[in-house]
């Protein structure tokens, strides 16, 4: 059977799927008494329209690449990790952990260190359910769910207890000191000569991101681990015929994931915050869930989400000044109703496009 | 601890309970059916909004708990037709559900009402209000069986009541009806109910209608019984502990009153006592009391103490040979 061209598949149906998402967003805005135009508008201009802007947007498009891609690795080998949320504040202890524990002279001395810290307390969130879902043949997706609220109780007791600054009342640590600030976009443009607004907080871990990207794409498409990752993703059996270990690329998979949803603490708690603080994931790790959706499991899919994602956050929070009557989580229903076209309601588009373009090569 | 105390215990946990006890039913029919539903939580968002907007603008709080299970309904409908028609994935349709029911419960109800996504705090019969069962203040003096009657089974609200009574209903309707032969056969094997000529379509969105309404009940009990108005993300991932209990009781009506009933006990428990002294030697920190739940379940799915036995089919799409 002939199938459809691989440019519809790629990029057709995504664009049309995000379209309908859109457009029903637009009459969720015309529902409640609101312009639709205005409120893109407003959001394009709040995400785009200044370095400022431009900054958060690239903030928040860190988060969820680095989400997204955590997402996508446990994905290649059939593996829902719908635990992203509490890697990466599980991740974000690890960066506190390392950063405090040693005075660093320099940030270029303790980022290795720390993003090993979040990595690798990320992946040990990862490691429980993937060792129970390969050895013990409990569901992932539960046990990630669950892991979510045993991280966030964690962080709570944490946070309110042996890491907390002594004298203060917020449930945060201590301040981890001047020498291990990330430089941020507006430190590393100036000596080349562009203004970059000074309050935004995008930094190296934009950089970072992207690194992981690539390192994501070498490791699925150019690696003997990858290939294991994708075969196990496509048929099981077959990959034990192969004999190729399900429960080595079950584990081995889900630690990179949380590894990568771990190193999104990088961005927030040592990038932006400098502290850790509780929380400070604010639904990113979900959000992976979507991003690697819209960027149909591939790097640079999920680095174009990533930035698509992180306009609408950073737009919806200009939406609160401009346009008072429509509150900030219409972003979540964006959001919500882009992963119920784009990962739901998929075959709802790609069924009749798909049949259109059989019948035009038949008839050609 | 007395036995007054003790009591109060008790019967925090049956307020408590309650909501997930109609989630965790919800979720029963449409996983014994064969669908995964992770949105049982974004369904009892919506509903609890509707719910207590509906209660408010109408003064009843039974055209509240009707409105908020339609609406309930629908969040289950747009699930069946990703995952039943158009074979989708059953997660990601649960998670997408959940994402949109935090958004709309906010943007509509700012729009409306202007508080931030919450409604007006509900009054007189646009809440429920506490039923006192007969003779309660009679007994109340009788030693013992007394308190219990007026304290524990009296002066509950309606709703509480009718979750109870709905467990032996839902186990009835499951293990002694050809409904719930069918529905029970759909998530097992699907093909065998298709070969005796019944629809898996219809069967599987059936159960979803019922998963909507239970948790419609469990959304608008929360907004309409257990508080007085709707809050912003006001289920707190009860959907979630509802659906550990549902793995808790293995997918059955009388174990999942159970279930819930213990991790009811235990948001009661870290309500009233936040912090558990264990003889002077150490304390139980309140945040291990809230993962309790969420722990023994990963402790029961990992199959160390009993062994979760999933229907065979959940999160299957079915589709028919041709």
């Amino acid at each position: 059977m002939e199938k459809m061209p691989r440019w519809a598949d790629v990029a057709l149906i995504p664009l049309i799927n995000l379209a309908l998402a859109f457009f029903f967003a637009g009459l969720v805005v015309l529902a409640i008494g609101e312009n639709p135009f205005d409120m893109v508008r407003f959001m394009v201009k709040g995400a785009l329209g200044s370095s400022n802007g431009i900054g958060y947007t690239l903030y928040y498009a860190t988060n969820f690449i680095f989400t997204g891609l955590a997402f996508s690795v446990a994905m290649h080998a059939r593996l829902f990790n719908i635990g992203g949320e509490g890697q990466a504040a599980l991740g974000g202890l690890g960066t506190a952990v390392v950063l405090l524990a040693v005075p660093w002279p320099h940030w270029t001395v303790a980022l290795p260190f720390a993003v090993l810290g979040a990595a690798l307390f990320g992946a040990a969130w990862a490691a429980i359910p993937a060792w129970l879902q390969a050895r013990r043949g409990s569901h992932i997706v539960i046990t990630t769910i669950m892991f979510n609220f045993i991280g966030a109780a964690l962080m709570i007791y944490l946070l309110n207890g042996i890491l907390k600054k002594p004298g203060q009342q917020a449930a945060e640590t201590r301040h981890f000191g001047d020498a291990v600030h990330l430089p941020t976009f507006h430190e590393m443009l100036a000596p080349l000569g562009i203004e970059f607004s000074k309050s935004a907080p995008a930094n190296v871990s934009f950089i970072l991101a992207i690194l992981a990207a690539v390192c994501v794409w070498l490791l699925i498409w150019r690696t003997r681990i990858g290939y294991e990752i994708r075969a196990f993703g496509n048929s099981e059996s077959a990959t034990a015929y192969a004999g190729i270990s399900a429960v080595r690329v079950t584990i081995i998979a889900m630690l990179i994931s949380g590894g990568l949803a771990g190193m999104m603490a990088i961005n927030v708690v040592m990038g932006e915050s400098e502290r850790l603080i509780l929380n400070f994931t604010e639904g990113a790790g979900f959000m992976g869930i979507a991003v690697s959706l819209m960027g149909r499991n591939h790097p640079v899919g999920i680095v174009l989400a990533g930035l698509l994602f992180g306009m609408l956050n950073q737009g919806g929070f200009e939406l609160l000044w401009e346009m008072p009557g429509i509150s900030r989580e219409m972003v979540f229903v964006i959001q919500a109703l882009i992963i119920i076209f784009t990962g739901a309601l998929v075959n709802m588009t790609r069924d009749p496009i798909e049949r259109l373009f059989i019948r035009r090569n038949k008839g050609a | 601890m007395d036995f007054l105390q003790f009591l109060l215990t008790l019967d925090s946990t049956i307020r408590l309970s309650v909501v997930l006890l109609l989630a965790c039913l919800a979720g029963l029919f449409s996983e014994r059916a064969g669908v995964v539903d992770i949105g049982l939580e974004g369904k009892m968002l919506i509903s609890a909004f509707v719910a207590a907007a509906v209660a408010y603008e109408s003064g009843s709080a039974w055209l509240g708990v009707l409105a908020g299970s339609a609406a309930s309904v629908v969040f289950a409908m747009i699930h069946g037709v990703a995952s039943i028609i158009y074979r989708g994935d059953q997660i990601i349709s649960g998670v997408a559900l959940n994402f949109l029911a935090s958004g709309l419960t906010v943007v509509i109800g700012h729009a409306i009402y202007k508080k931030g996504g919450q409604t007006p705090t509900l009054t007189g019969d646009a809440r429920f209000t506490e039923v006192k069962l007969p003779f309660a203040d009679a007994v109340a003096d009788v030693p013992v069986i007394g308190p219990i009657y007026s304290e524990l089974i009296s002066g509950h609200t309606p709703l509480v009541y009718v979750a109870f009574a709905i467990v032996p209903l839902v186990w009835w309707v499951l293990y002694r009806t050809r409904f719930g032969l069918r529905l029970r056969a759909v998530g097992e094997n699907p093909a065998s109910v298709d070969t005796a000529g019944v629809s898996v379509v219809a069967m599987r969105f059936r159960a979803l209608i019922i998963t909507g309404i239970l948790c419609g009940m469990a959304g608008a009990y929360l907004s309409t019984a257990q508080s007085a108005f709707f809050g912003k993300e006001m289920t707190a991932g009860r959907g979630y502990i509802a659906l550990a209990a549902l793995i808790f009781a293995n997918w059955r009506p009388v174990q999942a009153m159970g279930a819930t009933l213990l991790f009811g006990l235990l948001e009661a428990i870290s309500n009233l006592y936040p912090n558990i002294d264990v003889f002077g030697l150490f304390s139980i920190p309140v945040q291990f009391t809230q993962a309790l739940p969420y722990i023994l379940t990963v402790v029961i799915l990992a199959g160390f103490i009993g062994r979760a036995v999933p229907p065979r089919s959940v999160g299957v799409p079915y589709v028919k040979e041709r």
